[in-house]
């Protein structure tokens, strides 16, 4: 894979969209003054045909490629944006914005409430996967954009484009959804509401209103951090990373962290609570065990894709993920085939786990590939 | 192009739904698109194949085709295209009948057991046949179901399909009609194709169909 060159254009910014176009919220209310932030690679041809947004997952956001403004590392999908990379920004516009609830720039609970002028905390309204959506079909749309060559993404962002395939059908050409589901199961939410927990047992956590008092449940969070990674990759991976080796020479017969895994993991919660907010992950948590997109069909997921016949499928999953297992993706696939949507479906074997939608999975590049070819020449 | 593939683009009514299940790297479908501008789907079990198959625009599902008809809607396609497979199929029976569940009309093709090379060898040799149609041993074949044509015509009885059209087909040369109820053509016909129909009742929807697809 050729990794040289620069990126064409880049872009990026918050988009405002002030009291007059307030975001209707899926829980009944709405929500005013909304800020979206977004970047971009790439440049909008003249007919606005090349547009792809990307939907990112639960703790990811709008810095797919480049450098992260806050962590310094690089951006989550380097291996599928970039010169020579299945999305090229020579050819497509690449567009990727922070989910509403986040905290990387778009309104979140973090956000200052304008009513107020304090940070909203647990004032701020449950939102949906359908309520991040939303948010992004009024960016794309006052960017001019009325219909996205294809909505791309993986995990939570794997929902937003089902999503977008139940509710915007006519603005899409494709989807690509990656190791995702078109529900939340009941271990998916047992396991998050582990996170929440440990969020909510924090004594900084302060009933969510830790800002106000100048502190952060740093504690709890890297706690949640530390039990969600454990699902992100599998048995074998551990083992093949880590086996039982350990930290130093002999065991400290104590609760130090003796074990590798344990530093590893102590380390991932400890970066994660620099870059993320509590209250957003309860809030993000909380939309993807909401996620059931068949339920507004009577528990009929083909019925959420009857409308969608006419844009192209391509799900992808892998066979270590137990956090959304193949038997989701085919679930997605059967209820597709139902609603004769074009629908193409892949298992790729690999012993990553969850996060192998992130790692190098040459057999997933290959197919995005020659999918995304076939979006962009109309084959 | 391969024989059986220039009987079925021409057996292929123009601009119809066909389900080509076990489609490798999609060669016929891209025929059919192309040539018969039809509306193409296919199922593949090889993670390579189906990567190939979407580098080519089509859509394809990877599966098997003794697990994953059962998710396809009733009647669903015109066509259903299953190409040198069923012998390989653990219960050729069910697959048989699911394809006529989903398609209007199946289109089948398999080695004939009842070739005269086939009995020569095990009659000369008395070992399992190792032919030009057939060419690996017992021991690592995926043919787990050979049938003779005289047995596949049998199955179409029991099942009650109707033959609107069958075909020997020989390496190399065109397409040859035959009247498969005639027993030399069990042994001439190297493989054959059958273009099949249900006979009776309309198929009813499996339970897992009625879940999953409300109706």
């Amino acid at each position: 894979m050729d990794s040289g060159g620069a990126i064409t254009a880049e872009d990026g910014g918050t988009w405002a969209f002030g009291p007059a176009a307030p975001l209707r919220l899926d829980s009944g209310g709405q929500l005013a003054n909304v800020e979206i932030a977004w970047r971009s690679w790439g440049t909008l041809n003249a007919d606005k045909s090349n547009a792809v947004l990307i939907c990112h997952a639960l703790t990811l956001d709008q810095h797919v490629a480049g450098t992260h403004p806050v962590s310094g590392k690089e951006g989550w999908w380097t291996r599928l944006v970039g010169p020579g990379r299945p999305l090229d920004p020579a050819d497509w516009f690449i567009l990727c914005s922070n989910v509403v609830g986040g905290c990387m720039g778009s309104t979140g609970p973090g956000s200052i409430d304008p009513a107020t002028g304090a940070p909203y905390g647990l004032t701020f309204p449950v939102i949906t996967i359908g309520d991040m959506v939303r948010a992004q079909a009024m960016l794309v749309e006052a960017m001019g954009i009325s219909k996205l060559a294809a909505v791309v993404g993986g995990s939570m962002g794997g929902m937003q484009v089902l999503q977008w395939a139940a509710d915007y059908p006519e603005r899409i050409g494709a989807c690509v959804c990656v190791a995702s589901a078109a529900r939340h199961s009941a271990q998916n939410i047992a396991l998050h509401e582990v996170g929440r927990q440990a969020v909510m047992a924090d004594p900084d956590w302060r009933g969510g209103a830790y800002a106000r008092d100048g502190v952060r449940p740093e504690k709890g969070l890297a706690v949640a951090r530390m039990a969600a990674h454990i699902t992100y990759l599998s048995e074998a991976a551990l083992q093949r990373k880590f086996g039982r080796e350990l930290q130093n020479d002999g065991l400290s017969w104590g609760f130090d962290a003796d074990f590798q895994v344990e530093s590893y993991l102590r380390h991932q919660g400890g970066a994660f609570v620099n870059r993320f907010d509590a209250n957003s992950y309860l809030y993000i948590t909380r939309a993807m065990d909401y996620f059931d997109l068949a339920a507004p069909h009577g528990g009929v997921l083909a019925e959420a894709f009857r409308p969608a016949r006419n844009v192209k499928f391509c799900v992808l999953s892998f066979t270590s993920d137990w956090l959304y297992p193949t038997p989701e993706s085919r679930h997605i696939v059967r209820a597709l085939n139902a609603a004769g949507a074009r629908a193409s479906f892949l298992e790729i074997e690999s012993d990553k786990g969850h996060d192998a939608f992130l790692l190098d999975e040459p057999v997933m590049d290959s197919a995005l590939r020659g999918f995304l070819d076939s979006v962009r020449t109309g084959r | 192009m391969r024989e059986d593939f220039r009987e079925i683009l021409r057996l292929v009514r123009p601009g119809t739904r066909v389900l080509d299940v076990g489609c490798g790297e999609g060669e016929l479908l891209e025929l059919l698109s192309r040539e018969k501008s039809v509306d193409g789907r296919g199922v593949e079990l090889e993670a390579q194949n189906v990567s190939a198959c979407l580098a080519r625009g089509l859509a394809v599902v990877q599966g098997d085709a003794d697990r994953d008809l059962d998710h396809f809607p009733t009647k669903a396609f015109d066509y259903a295209v299953l190409s040198q497979t069923l012998q390989a199929t653990r219960n050729p029976r069910h697959v048989l009948s699911e394809l006529l569940r989903i398609a209007d009309q199946a289109i089948v093709s398999f080695p004939n057991f009842g070739h005269w090379r086939v009995r020569w060898s095990l009659l000369t040799r008395g070992r399992m046949p190792e032919t030009r149609a057939l060419p690996e041993p017992w021991w690592s074949t995926p043919n787990i179901h050979l049938c003779s044509l005289a047995d596949f015509a049998a199955l179409t009885d029991d099942l009650d399909l109707r033959v609107d059209h069958a075909a020997a087909l020989v390496r190399g040369q065109a397409a040859r009609p035959i009247d498969p109820g005639r027993g030399i053509e069990n042994w001439r016909a190297e493989n054959a194709l059958f273009l099949l129909s249900r006979r009776g009742a309309e198929p009813e929807p499996t339970g897992e169909q009625r879940d999953l697809f409300g109706a």
